[in-house]
């Protein structure tokens, strides 16, 4: 194991040697540890699909990520094209979803997103939208609640590069 | 045919890695020299016949033969040549495959350059790279064959997901494969030693050029993926905190800590079984980050077509490995003696506390990667843990880090004198902080901003004061200073301009990620974005015809103050085969930031577009190459090429030592 000498330049005996550089780790362990507590009480991001959240209630500041299908004709670009509404159902309840910004590639009606914002008077708001990369590919989360309400079979997880 | 000699080769070669990997070792075992004899020829024809499998495979996809399945799904008769050559290790099979491509490359280049280590520890090696060369290789044939056939064979295959249509695929995986599976080098020496009880400054001299290389290769991997996603995924960003870019990170923070005790070890005999410990666990999280990512635990840009029989096999796999390896340091490192002793204060102890922080770094990652699949396995909630979770916990560890990033290499080996240490000390605040006050007089910023800022100048002039002391400036006359600049050793030289691109790295990080801009509109020709200062004018759009796409590309004009700076074309490309849109962002660098430019839907007369300002981006790359640069130097140390060194004790001795501890057990 490590030497670490004395002051006086004789080495300290093996037990406290051992000592000095186990509480050195357990020290930075509980940095550690203390920072990691700290950190995922404020920024956990809990993931709901629609019928979850109308069972729920949430303060604005929650942060929240929701998953689900785009629902087929529910797509409504305002103020010049810059804002989108839509809407995101797992085959039991809906949520109206409203973005600002460009919406990633793969974007499309009847398929998987996933958004990421705060819920304000049943209204989400979203600062971030992802959809899947491929065409096979399905938030594992959105695959198994659609398993569960049979809005979709298909292989969970199923993606490719 | 060729797909069946492929499949062939593949079975020879676990053949030659099932003899690679149980000979030598029992050869070693009873000291039979000719049985360990047979290690390095079986380690060369292992890669022997990986190559010819590989080439098979590669061939098959040069000439479109879709009668092969796994070429029916991952390519098509119209892609590019580069993609058809690259588009192998652009899907699971290919990329295991091309895995223990390099794993028997790694394992052949031990048996060729590692002509002067002592027999027993070569065989031992060599034995522990081929056994991990028989699970890789079972894995490949039993779950993952590339060489299986289509009855009847399509006419055209599925193609290649379109955003691996890039040259980046050409230099990302192969970069990072070799850094990933260079870890295997460290963990069979690692191994090797346990089996041994020997470590000695000799084994650590031959694990260091061995873990320079993979460190050198992995930081350049995981630089170029950072600056494949940010152009070619359109989001602006260079760094996610996604899990499978923390898989690849998080070896990375473990091999940089075994690259620093790895120098303890060498120079001071000291630190030896916590720098075999590391090299285990360099090793485990790159398997880890094998599981994480082919097994379909995750979802990610990165997730492989995933199979729970994939996932079950790795994940054995893993335990065995990494239970077996840290079983045997539990019963051997007790038996490694300890050598050089120091005091809390000298190099020694901070390179200590340098490990001991980046490995809390990475439990923080690791947490923050495994804790969602844990909840979820466990309670069913889904969550996520996001960037501000890591802004959180791992940035507030390099606080420190950085700190003694500068302060370690003033300090002298054994003891320090403190005087001395803080005097230079002074120098390396006092500039510091002059530069920040320049900066925040200049620019401004918030004091997070100014505290990055001021840690990446800290290890800079560390660098510089560091220097200067070794060529004694100002002290000897200038003739002399040069003299001794020219006498320092490269992989001194190596630590410095590694620690510059740390300080650049962290610069450009720094500014990037708190002083970006940018703004989104839906326009039409002649319409303008104005952002920090330049002026976008759209000029055109229409659209242009690939070779398997169709594009809608804008032109748009870039002028600072009224002068022409660039013209940018973003576009919006439609892969027809796959049905899939990509963006491809138009990026014109400077050295001191990148202006980007994104394509987004048509929408009512005019077109989404999104523009950004990037400050210093170029710095967070060039910060990682000069990073790589310095690994490379270092490697040339005279000391380090490989082979020259050579243990004084010799066989004799060892076969003694050896039956003294059979005896004692």
């Amino acid at each position: 194991m490590i030497k670490i000498m004395s002051k006086k330049g004789k080495g300290l005996k093996r037990k406290n040697k051992r000592l000095i550089f186990l509480s050195c780790s357990m020290a930075g362990l509980a940095l550690a540890a203390t920072l990691v507590f700290l950190a995922f009480d404020e920024n956990l991001v809990f993931f709901f699909t629609p019928s979850d959240l109308s069972e729920r209630t949430f303060s604005h500041e929650q942060r929240l990520r929701i998953g689900g299908l785009v629902e087929e004709g529910s797509v409504i670009k305002s103020n010049n094209g810059m804002t989108i509404d839509f809407k995101v159902t797992d085959g039991g309840a809906n949520l109206p979803v409203r973005f600002n910004g460009i919406l990633p590639d793969l974007f499309r009606e009847g398929q998987g997103v996933v958004a990421e914002g705060y819920l304000i008077n049943q209204l989400f708001i979203a600062d971030e939208v992802l959809a899947k990369h491929d065409e096979n590919y399905m938030p594992r989360e959105v695959a198994e609640k659609l398993q569960e309400n049979g809005q979709w079979r298909g292989k969970i997880g199923d993606s490719q590069q | 045919m060729t797909a069946e000699l492929g499949h062939y080769a593949l079975i020879l070669a676990l053949v030659m890695a099932t003899v690679q990997g149980l000979i030598p070792l029992l050869g070693a075992g009873f000291n039979e020299r000719t049985w360990m004899s047979t290690a390095r020829p079986a380690a060369c024809g292992q890669f022997f016949f990986i190559s010819m499998s590989f080439a098979c495979l590669m061939y098959a996809y040069v000439v479109s033969d879709f009668s092969v399945a796994n070429v029916a799904e991952n390519s098509h008769s119209a892609k590019p040549l580069l993609y058809k050559f690259t588009g192998v290790w652009g899907n699971h099979e290919g990329s295991m495959i091309f895995w223990n491509w390099i794993l028997a490359l790694y394992g052949m280049a031990i048996a060729i350059f590692g002509k002067n280590l002592p027999i027993l520890l070569r065989s031992r090696i060599l034995a522990v790279q081929g056994l991990i060369g028989v699970g890789f290789l079972i894995f490949s044939i039993a779950t993952s064959n590339p060489f299986l056939r289509l009855d009847p064979a399509p006419i055209d295959g599925r193609d290649l997901n379109p955003l691996l249509q890039d040259p980046g695929l050409a230099f990302h995986p192969p970069l990072l494969y070799f850094g990933y599976v260079g870890l295997s080098t460290t963990f069979s020496f690692a191994v090797a030693a346990l089996i041994e009880g020997r470590v000695d400054a000799a084994w650590a001299r031959w694990v260091r050029p061995w873990t320079l290389l993979s460190w050198a290769s992995l930081t350049a991997g995981i630089a170029l993926g950072s600056w494949w996603a940010y152009y070619e995924l359109g989001w602006g960003g260079f760094w996610f905190w996604d899990p499978v870019e923390n898989a690849s990170f998080m070896p990375w923070l473990m091999a940089t800590a075994l690259l620093h005790s790895a120098i303890v070890a060498e120079k001071r005999d000291a630190l030896k079984s916590w720098t075999v410990l590391l090299a285990i666990l360099g090793f485990a999280l790159s398997l880890l980050g094998t599981f994480l990512v082919r097994s379909g635990v995750l979802t990610s840009v990165h997730s492989f077509a995933s199979d729970p029989e994939r996932g079950v096999y790795i994940l054995g796999f893993l335990v065995i490995v990494v239970g077996g390896a840290l079983t045997l340091y539990a019963w051997r490192a007790p038996t490694l003696r300890s050598g050089g002793r120091f005091r809390p204060i000298s190099r020694e102890g901070t390179l200590l506390i340098n490990n001991l922080l980046l490995v809390v770094s990475c439990i923080t990652v690791l947490i923050g990667t495994l804790y969602p699949l844990i909840l979820d396995a466990i309670t069913g909630e889904k969550v996520s843990v996001g960037p501000p979770f890591y802004t959180a916990t791992f940035v507030w560890l390099m606080v420190p880090l950085l700190l003694i990033a500068a302060l370690g290499p003033l300090m002298s080996w054994k003891r320090s004198n403190h005087y001395f240490v803080l005097q230079r000390l002074g120098i390396v605040t006092a500039v510091s902080l002059v530069v920040i006050i320049i900066i925040y007089a200049v620019q401004g910023g918030s004091w997070g901003v100014l505290l990055g800022l001021g840690l990446a100048i800290w290890v800079f002039v560390g660098v510089l004061v560091e220097l200067s002391e070794r060529i004694r400036l100002f002290r000897v006359p200038i003739y002399q200073s040069i003299q001794r600049l020219l006498i320092i050793p490269r992989s001194s030289w190596g630590m410095s301009i590694a620690h510059t691109g740390l300080a650049i790295l962290v610069t450009g990080l720094v500014v990037a990620s708190n002083w970006e801009t940018k703004l989104e509109k839906i326009m039409m020709p002649g319409d303008v974005i104005s952002l920090s200062g330049y002026e976008f004018k759209m000029l055109s759009i229409g659209e242009v015809e690939g070779p398997n796409y169709t594009s809608r590309q804008a032109e748009f004009k870039v002028e600072k103050d009224g002068k022409l700076i660039t013209l940018l074309y973003p576009e919006k490309r439609y892969y027809p085969v796959q049905d899939m849109p990509t963006t491809e962002a138009a990026i014109h660098g400077t050295w001191l930031a990148d202006l980007y430019l994104v394509l987004g839907d048509p929408s009512g007369e005019g077109t989404a577009v999104r523009a950004h300002h990037n400050p210093l981006v170029p710095w967070i790359w060039s910060g990682a190459a000069i990073l790589v640069v310095g690994g490379f130097v270092s490697l040339t140390d005279r000391r380090h090429r490989v082979g020259a060194p050579r243990r004084r004790i010799n066989l004799g001795l060892q076969k003694k030592n050896i039956s003294d501890r059979v005896r004692k057990n």
